[in-house]
């Protein structure tokens, strides 16, 4: 069945490159100084990392770290739906890079979360205070469900980078047949059971990623107009669709660029030629709202409100949506990747709009620029992620390598043999 | 009825409805709208702005405070306060254009909202809706998570930013545990000028239409907070325009509904959800075994 797919830990081509290059040592540093403000914030409070108020209660930790970090792992179910349920083979070796990009990125949110919650240590209540009237409530659950599901999804990679091959130092030896038994019957119920799990994933993140735009609605008159509107749920499912197959376009060229391989371009041009027509449809809604509610008067005040608005909609939508329709994007990977950069960029600037610039309380004495820490914070996790994403690539059996473009390759199985030499 | 023989007569109404079915599950809000339910009527052309009231709230709820004494310094009223973690109400002053000698002083508060949007955003459901009209943060459900702050149109509560473990939602509660014991508001009792009126809420609707009648110049022909935000428990008189005098301007449909609205049209009995889930089912079972028919067919075929 496995036609042309062939998931390797990559570690097993790269082992004279040594992990920490320089690039990586630059994302370390970058993630360490987070990493100092996340202790600091631990200690001292909320207030004293961040710039957050009782005018502004929410930043970019919840604006960028949560909000966004969900709509750009959106990748793992739109891809999920395309090649499980859909179930086009040809897209499974895109399938298994994206779910990393998805678990990782839930987790990340999950850590964003506790650490922008005064009350951190009670993260799990929603599990047992329920309160449906509340859209939070719903997103906190679907999210909590949503990440057991995707670290469900990816055990089968672990079994099979660990089956066959089980192997404790001496005095732990006597564990080896055990742990190799029970491996095997966790994968065989696993890929028994997994289409359970597959479709779970594709509703939780349909129900969480509208959601998270119905969080806002509540807000009212807080809002401005150009983006508070009851279709809001509908606009963010529609706008992390879209981000779904950019986002593995994205990281695929990235991921090939840095590890020396080949992308695997048909495939990725054939994904993005899926992204106009979601594109076009968020479009439409888009405008569509702004026609019933008759807001484009707004447009025309020259404020931060209409820039922004502008820039989310012009450089974020209209542009990439007319290089993906171009022919160009036929011929070159070139074009598909940086309308995919494009649509990336539209949705952190409309996650960043929904979130921090639309919001103005009633009583605002000065406005909220995210503090040092705060920055700190979020640059230093997605810091983080990369270097968790390549070490999970070089470890377990995540990206394809197509055959006849590398001599060298190895499967799964002999890595082992390869590595020891 | 004379003022003193209303007071003593509606503490024993406040009293019993915070006695009120508050037996509701432990798993959602308690959020009732009681007919009963008590309210204030704040008289903004009797308030003399002595801050009394600030006073009292903070002693009251166990909040340091400097003497009663230093209330009196008028000088804060440069600039414009707002209730913070450790002021739950404050006194703001806005000048008069009818009569510069007289100030307009404004009590302001938690509005304790018919329908309030804190009640039904909070997460974990820790605000409930009394009985009695007033809204009370618990704390043993929240998680700090400030949504309440984000979804209150009137940005009252306030968060513990400097509190690393077990920081709080703090804002009115309407004095509670005084109204369970039969005694008035701190800041009701102490008000030295009656511009602080405690009753049910229906009641001081009518005795505030029943003062702008009486005497028409001296008010405009709005009570804020009868229609607000479909309607607060804490209600407002004035000579001056609310929004001159600090007041948002607010619709009178109420915040939680169209999100409301939202949730429960997707969630409705989980039906929603469980449609979909099979729909995927089905599509997926379909296209696998289109799959597998292709591989038959080729197969028979060489
Ligand atoms: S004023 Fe705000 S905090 Fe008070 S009840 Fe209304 S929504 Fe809740
Ligand atoms: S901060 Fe506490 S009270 Fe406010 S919404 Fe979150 S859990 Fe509820």
């Amino acid at each position: 069945m496995n036609h042309n797919i062939n998931p390797v830990p990559l570690s097993g081509l790269y082992k004279v490159r040594p992990f920490f290059t320089p690039g990586v040592i630059i994302l370390t540093l970058i993630a360490l100084n987070g990493l100092v403000f996340v202790a600091l914030r631990f200690i001292f409070g909320i207030g004293y990392v961040t710039n957050l108020s009782n005018e502004y209660p929410w930043g970019i930790w919840i604006g960028i770290d949560v909000a966004t970090g969900v709509a750009l792992a959106a990748g793992g179910f739109t891809t999920a739906a395309l090649g499980h349920i859909m179930h086009r083979e040809e897209y499974h070796s895109i399938v298994r890079p994206a779910l990393l990009t998805a678990m990782l990125g839930y987790t990340f949110v999950a850590l964003g979360v506790v650490i922008d919650i005064g009350r951190w240590y009670y993260v799990w209540h929603p599990l047992i205070y329920w309160n449906p009237n509340s859209a939070l409530f719903e997103v906190g659950i679907c999210v909590m469900i949503y990440l057991t599901v995707l670290y469900i999804e990816f055990l089968p990679i672990v079994t099979e980078r660990f089956m066959g091959r089980v192997n404790f130092p001496k005095f732990l030896k006597f564990l080896n047949k055990p742990v190799e038994w029970l491996l095997e019957k966790l994968d065989k119920g696993l890929s028994k059971t997994m289409f359970i799990f597959i479709i779970a994933g594709v509703v939780l993140s349909t129900l969480h990623q509208s959601s998270l735009g119905t969080l806002m609605i509540i807000a009212g008159e807080k809002m401005h107009p150009l983006w508070q509107t009851p279709v809001l749920p509908l606009l963010f499912f529609l706008s992390a669709v879209s981000v779904g197959f950019p986002m593995v376009i994205f990281e695929s060229v990235i991921a090939s660029k840095s590890f020396g391989l080949k992308p695997e371009e048909k495939i990725l041009k054939k994904l993005g030629n899926m992204v106009a027509p979601i594109l076009l449809i968020y479009l439409a809604f888009k405008i569509g709202d702004m026609f019933i509610r008759e807001t484009f008067h707004y447009l025309f005040e020259l404020n931060i409100h209409s820039i922004m608005f502008l820039i989310e909609v012009i450089v974020g939508v209209i542009v990439p949506l007319f290089m993906f329709l171009s022919r160009k994007a036929i011929k070159s990977l070139t074009i598909t990747f940086w309308a995919s950069v494009l649509v990336i960029f539209g949705i952190v600037i409309n996650r960043f709009n929904n979130f921090i610039v639309a919001y103005h309380p009633p009583y605002s004495f000065k406005p909220y620029i995210p503090s040092i820490g705060e920055i700190s914070v979020t640059i230093g996790f997605v810091a983080l992620l990369i270097l968790l994403y390549r070490a999970f690539v070089m470890f377990f059996p995540i990206i394809s390598v197509q055959p006849k473009n590398n001599a060298q390759i190895i499967t799964a199985n002999n890595y082992e043999v390869l590595n020891e030499k | 009825m004379d003022r003193r023989n209303f007071l003593i007569k509606t503490i024993g109404i406040g009293a019993a409805a915070t006695l009120g079915n508050t037996n509701e599950s432990v798993a959602t809000p308690i959020n009732v709208l009681s007919e009963d339910r008590m309210g204030v009527l704040v008289d903004t052309t009797v308030c003399v702005g002595c801050r009394n009231c600030e006073w009292a709230c903070r002693n009251s709820h166990n909040i340091p405070t400097p003497p009663l004494e230093d209330y009196k310094n008028r000088s804060v009223f440069k600039e414009f306060r707002r209730p913070k973690e450790y002021s739950y109400t404050v006194v703001n002053e806005f000048s008069n254009p009818q009569n510069p000698l007289l100030p307009i002083d404004v009590k302001f508060q938690c509005m304790h909202c018919d329908k309030p949007a804190c009640v039904s955003a909070c997460i974990v459901g820790s605000i409930d809706k009394l009985p009695n009209g007033s809204v009370v943060w618990n704390s043993e459900k929240c998680i700090g998570c400030r949504y309440c702050m984000v979804a209150c149109p009137f940005q009252i509560p306030a968060f513990e930013y400097l509190t690393p473990i077990e920081p709080s939602i703090r804002k009115c509660d309407f004095c509670i545990e005084r109204t369970k014991e039969g005694k008035l508001p701190a800041c009701v009792e102490i008000c030295p000028v009656e511009a602080l009126i405690y009753g049910k809420r229906s009641e001081i609707i009518k005795i505030a239409r029943d003062k702008i009648k009486r005497n028409p110049q001296r008010y405009i022909k709005h009570i804020y907070g009868e229609y607000e935000v479909s309607g607060t428990s804490w209600i407002y008189i004035s000579s001056r325009e609310f929004d001159k005098i600090g007041f948002p301007k607010l619709s009178n449909k109420h915040a939680p509904g169209v999100s409301e609205a939202i949730q429960h049209g997707i969630f409705a009995y989980f039906v929603p959800p469980v449609l979909f889930y099979s729909m995927l089912g089905t599509l997926m079972w379909i296209n696998k075994r289109k799959k597998e028919l292709d591989v038959e067919e080729e197969s028979n075929e060489s």
